[in-house]
Order: structure tokens, then C-alpha cells, then sequence
């Protein structure tokens, strides 16, 4: 039996991406300009919230105390080969605020809730109910979209700020209870050595994650094409884009804010 | 079995704001892939008549139904519902005049992670009606499709064509001057058709909704043509021998995306078109 390949030219390819880019880019700003128009779901919104942030908190304080202790865990032998190990404090401040706080948050919420709303807005679409919705006179972007990445932007900027602490947290368990760090040099360290930038960063990059994370999967969610299969292919892309658009814009926010308020 | 009032019995609705056709496409024509689905296609829908779209499988008809509530675009061709010319309209305008038409989906589209109550309600919440308001239509609606007990079901919880009733709920609890039925009645047993085909005559004939209908079940639309509702014993009765096809009953036949029919009972009877001959033997 013989097998035909059909061949995609480069072109269709890449205009595929472009295609998608573009769509990509008109319901992320439409998302934003509906906050600014009527009608406003705010129950939509506090329902998400509630889905997105509590629904999250398990993994963000697993993950928030796992990264904490490990990041001291493996600092803590280098800095004690140094005779260092009271500055492991600052080391894990300003790892935890600026970068692996944000960082595990986004991805940790990335792989629960941009998979969740690619499934979700794509079962919807393959069984005709944003049609309806359509039909019944309903904007979907404003019903289904808006509210989620508000909602996302919004609680994963709490969420970041809960992982940090508990980073800090874990980070002082390893600190103290294996090397011994005293308790008030600890979080005296912790607390000085974060000026206004590092601050910034560690709070910026959260809102514009969960602005990442709500937009990749709604994205995904309503442009899924061929049914079940369809929607399951939506996920795992919905996924992988939003990981490696965090992991992008990380290193660009990063380098951005270090060429406004200049190198530590 | 008589059926029982409709939610929303506002003949002049169906009327008032209009003049020319409830629906009307000029020479449409939309490809998907490069396959053409509809080559130009012309046809008016006038006040107050049910048009009854007939074709094969894939020959276009969800797709024509779904271009003249806006939610596709046609490639080229100009489309007008309630004499507004939907083609020129953006999103955020369709919006609007939505809020005017009512849709039966295929497979009814009901939302599935909302309660019955909520599916029939959505428009009604949409535009913040009062709480007592919403629940009085909504039981009404319900009453009307005779399943007030699904009040707080949800839709997974119901039969096919239980989910089918419900949807006519949801689109007619606003009173629309045009209703599109997406195969109402494909899939389900002869009694729930029946059931649904008497709700159709009854909105038809009482509310004097114009309506484009799309199936595949000949024998739904001549029972159309050969039935009225009757308000006075609140039932579908037979048409004497003589008035039958005196309804306001049209069939258009669809094939290969185009229009090979277009016309009344009557002429659909004496059509000398073979293929039709062959498609209503």
C-alpha cells in the first residue's frame, strides 16, 4: 500500500505563524481594552480567582518552600567553603524575589491553569457552544477571556509573593536547622540586601506571567480545530507556549529593568 | 396533547421595526479550504414565513444558517436580516441585532456547565433583568418546551432531545422576530420529533416568527404544510383537504451550493426536476 506525503511549502508555513501571531496579538489586546468596556463580568472574574489563586495555593507553597530550601541547600556549601555561610540570607532573598519566586510561580500556574483554559474554551468550541454564545449576543472575549486574564494577572501577583515568603521560609529551615545560620542574622540579611528594583522585578514579572498564561490559553483554548483530538493538542501547546513565552519575556523584563535602574 | 402558552405570544413584534425581508441572501458564496460549500446563492425569507432547508449532508445548510446569524463570513455576496445588511457589520454591531434572531443548534449547544435554568436565562442575565423577572420567563419558556421539572438539571443529566427542547427554550424566551433551527429534529425518536415540529407550527403560526429551518426529515415539513396550530384548543390540528400548503410554509433544496429549488408546497409537488422528483419520492 502506498502512502502519499503532501508537501507544505515554507511559505504557507510561514504564514501559518504570522497568522497566528496576529490573531494572537488582537485577542490579547482585545482582552485588554474590554476592561474598559461594558458590559464588565466581575463574577466571571471572582469565580476565576477563586479557580486560579486558591486553586493554586497547594503547588505554589510546595514548590515556593521546595525551591527556598534547595536554593540554600546547595548555596550553603560553596558560602561555607568561603566562611560565608552567614550571607546565605541575601543569597536566597535576592534569588527567591527576583527571579525563582516569579519564575516557578508563572510555570507552576502555566502548567495547571493555561492547559485548563485551553481545554476548557476548547471543548467549548468544538461543541458549538461560543457559537451560541455568539448567537445569544454575547462577546466571548468579554465573557470568557477578560475576566480570566484579569483574574490570573491579579492572583499570581499574590501567589508570587506567598511562594517568595515561603522560599524565605525554607531557605531559613536549611539555613538554621542544617548550617546552624542564626535566626536574626537570617532575616536581618534577607531584608537588607533587597533595595526598590529588586522589589519591582519580583512583582512586575508575576502580572505580566499571569497576562502570558491567560492569553496563551485562551488563545489556544478558542482556535482549536478537530474535535476531542483537537482539544488535547490545544493543551499541550498552550502549555509549552506559555513556558517558553515566560522564560522569554523573563530574560527580556530582566535586562530591561537592569538598563533602567542599572546593574547591582 | 395540547401544548401549553408560549412564553412570549408578540405577533407584532415579529413585524413592527421591519420593512423588505426577514431574511435576505444576495449571491452568496463562501469556500472553506478552497472547497466550495455555497456558490452564489440568492433567496428572501419574507415576514412571517418558515423556510425549510433542505440538502444532503454537507451540502451547506448549518453553513448558510450560521452566515445569516453573522457568525461566518461569506467570501463574496451581500446578506440582510431584518433589513440590516449584516455583511457590512462588524462583531460588536452583529452583537446587537443577535439579540433579535434566535438559533437552534445541531446539537443543541447548550452550555454545559450551567444549570438548565441558567441556559434558558443567559440572554435575560446577560441584559440584567430582575431576579423575579428571569425566573417567571424562565418557568414560562420551560413550560412551554414542557420541562419545568429540568428547572435545576443540567444538561448532561438529559435526554437528546430533552437538550433539543431546552435550546428552543433559550431561543425563544426573548420573543425574536427570526428563529434559525439547526436539524431540530435529527436524531431523535418520531415523538420527540413531533413534539418539536408541533413547537415550530405554534411559534410560526402564533408568534408569527419567520423562521429558516434546516433539515433533512422530509416528513417534518410536510406535516408543517399540512398542519396549523390552532389557538383555540391550544393544539396542532390537520388542514382541511382543500387548504393544505396554505400555510406559510416555503422549501428551498440545496445542491452542490447551489439553489435548485425555491418555491411553495405546491410547485415542490409538480416540480418536473428529477433529482427533486427523486429527493421528496
Amino acid at each position: 500500500m502506498a502512502f502519499e506525503l503532501e508537501l507544505i511549502s515554507p511559505v504557507e508555513v510561514a504564514k501559518g505563524y504570522v497568522l497566528a501571531v496576529q490573531e494572537y496579538t488582537l485577542l490579547s489586546a482585545q482582552s485588554l481594552a474590554n476592561f474598559f468596556r461594558r458590559p464588565r463580568y466581575m463574577g466571571d472574574m471572582l469565580q476565576q480567582a477563586d479557580l486560579i489563586g486558591v486553586g493554586s495555593l497547594p503547588i505554589v507553597i510546595l514548590t515556593g518552600l521546595s525551591v527556598g530550601a534547595l536554593l540554600a541547600l546547595n548555596a550553603a556549601s560553596t558560602l561555607q567553603r568561603f566562611g560565608s555561610i552567614t550571607l546565605i540570607g541575601q543569597l536566597v532573598s535576592i534569588g527567591m524575589v527576583t527571579e525563582l519566586g516569579p519564575l516557578i510561580t508563572g510555570l507552576m500556574v502555566a502548567g495547571r491553569n493555561s492547559s485548563g483554559m485551553a481545554s476548557e474554551l476548547g471543548s467549548m468550541i468544538v461543541t458549538e457552544q461560543i457559537d451560541a454564545m455568539r448567537a445569544l449576543g454575547t462577546d466571548p472575549t468579554k465573557k470568557l477571556v477578560t475576566p480570566r486574564v484579569g483574574a490570573t494577572a491579579f492572583m499570581l501577583f499574590f501567589l508570587t509573593i506567598i511562594a517568595d515568603l515561603l522560599g524565605l521560609i525554607g531557605g531559613y529551615g536549611v539555613a538554621h536547622l542544617l548550617f546552624g545560620v542564626d535566626t536574626n542574622q537570617y532575616w536581618t540579611s534577607v531584608w537588607q540586601i533587597l533595595v526598590f528594583r529588586d522589589v519591582f522585578t519580583g512583582l512586575v514579572k508575576p502580572v505580566l506571567f499571569g497576562f502570558i498564561i491567560a492569553t496563551i490559553g485562551c488563545y489556544y483554548g478558542i482556535s482549536t480545530r478537530g474535535g476531542t483530538q483537537g482539544v488535547g493538542r490545544s493543551t499541550t501547546q498552550a502549555v509549552v507556549a506559555a513556558s517558553v513565552l515566560i522564560l522569554i519575556t523573563d530574560f527580556f523584563v530582566t535586562k530591561l529593568i537592569f538598563a533602567i535602574f542599572g546593574y547591582r | 396533547m395540547p401544548a401549553p402558552t408560549l412564553p412570549s405570544e408578540n405577533p407584532a413584534a415579529a413585524v413592527a421595526s421591519v420593512s423588505g425581508y426577514a431574511i435576505e441572501f444576495d449571491n452568496v458564496s463562501i469556500a472553506f479550504d478552497e472547497k466550495v460549500v455555497l456558490d452564489g446563492i440568492s433567496f428572501q425569507l419574507p415576514h412571517g414565513e418558515t423556510k425549510a432547508l433542505f440538502g444532503v449532508a454537507g451540502s451547506g445548510k448549518s453553513t448558510l444558517l450560521k452566515l445569516a446569524m453573522g457568525l461566518l463570513r461569506p467570501d463574496s455576496g451581500r446578506i440582510f436580516v431584518l433589513g440590516e445588511e449584516i455583511t457590512r457589520m462588524s462583531e460588536q454591531e452583529l452583537f446587537q441585532l443577535r439579540r433579535r434572531v434566535g438559533i437552534v443548534f445541531q446539537e443543541s449547544a447548550l452550555f454545559d456547565s450551567l444549570k438548565v435554568y441558567e441556559n434558558v436565562a443567559f440572554r435575560l442575565m446577560e441584559e440584567r433583568f430582575s431576579a423575579e423577572e428571569v425566573e417567571r420567563r424562565v418557568r414560562e419558556a420551560l413550560r412551554f418546551v414542557e420541562l419545568e421539572q429540568t428547572y435545576d438539571m443540567f444538561p448532561s443529566e438529559l435526554s437528546g432531545g430533552m437538550r433539543r427542547r431546552v435550546a428552543i427554550a433559550r431561543a425563544i424566551i426573548t420573543g425574536p422576530e427570526v428563529l434559525l433551527y439547526d436539524s431540530p429534529t435529527g436524531g431523535l425518536d418520531p415523538v420527540t420529533s413531533n413534539t418539536i415540529v408541533e413547537l415550530i407550527v405554534k411559534q410560526r403560526d402564533v408568534s408569527k416568527t419567520s423562521a429558516l429551518m434546516a433539515t433533512h426529515r422530509l416528513q417534518d415539513a410536510f406535516t408543517m404544510a399540512t398542519h396549523q396550530f390552532d389557538k383555540a384548543t391550544n393544539q396542532m390540528v390537520v388542514l382541511p383537504k382543500g387548504q393544505r400548503g396554505e400555510v406559510p410554509l416555503s422549501f428551498l433544496i440545496l445542491r452542490d451550493g447551489k439553489v435548485i429549488f425555491d418555491g411553495d408546497a405546491r410547485e415542490l409537488a409538480t416540480s418536473r426536476d428529477e433529482y427533486i422528483r427523486e429527493y421528496i419520492s
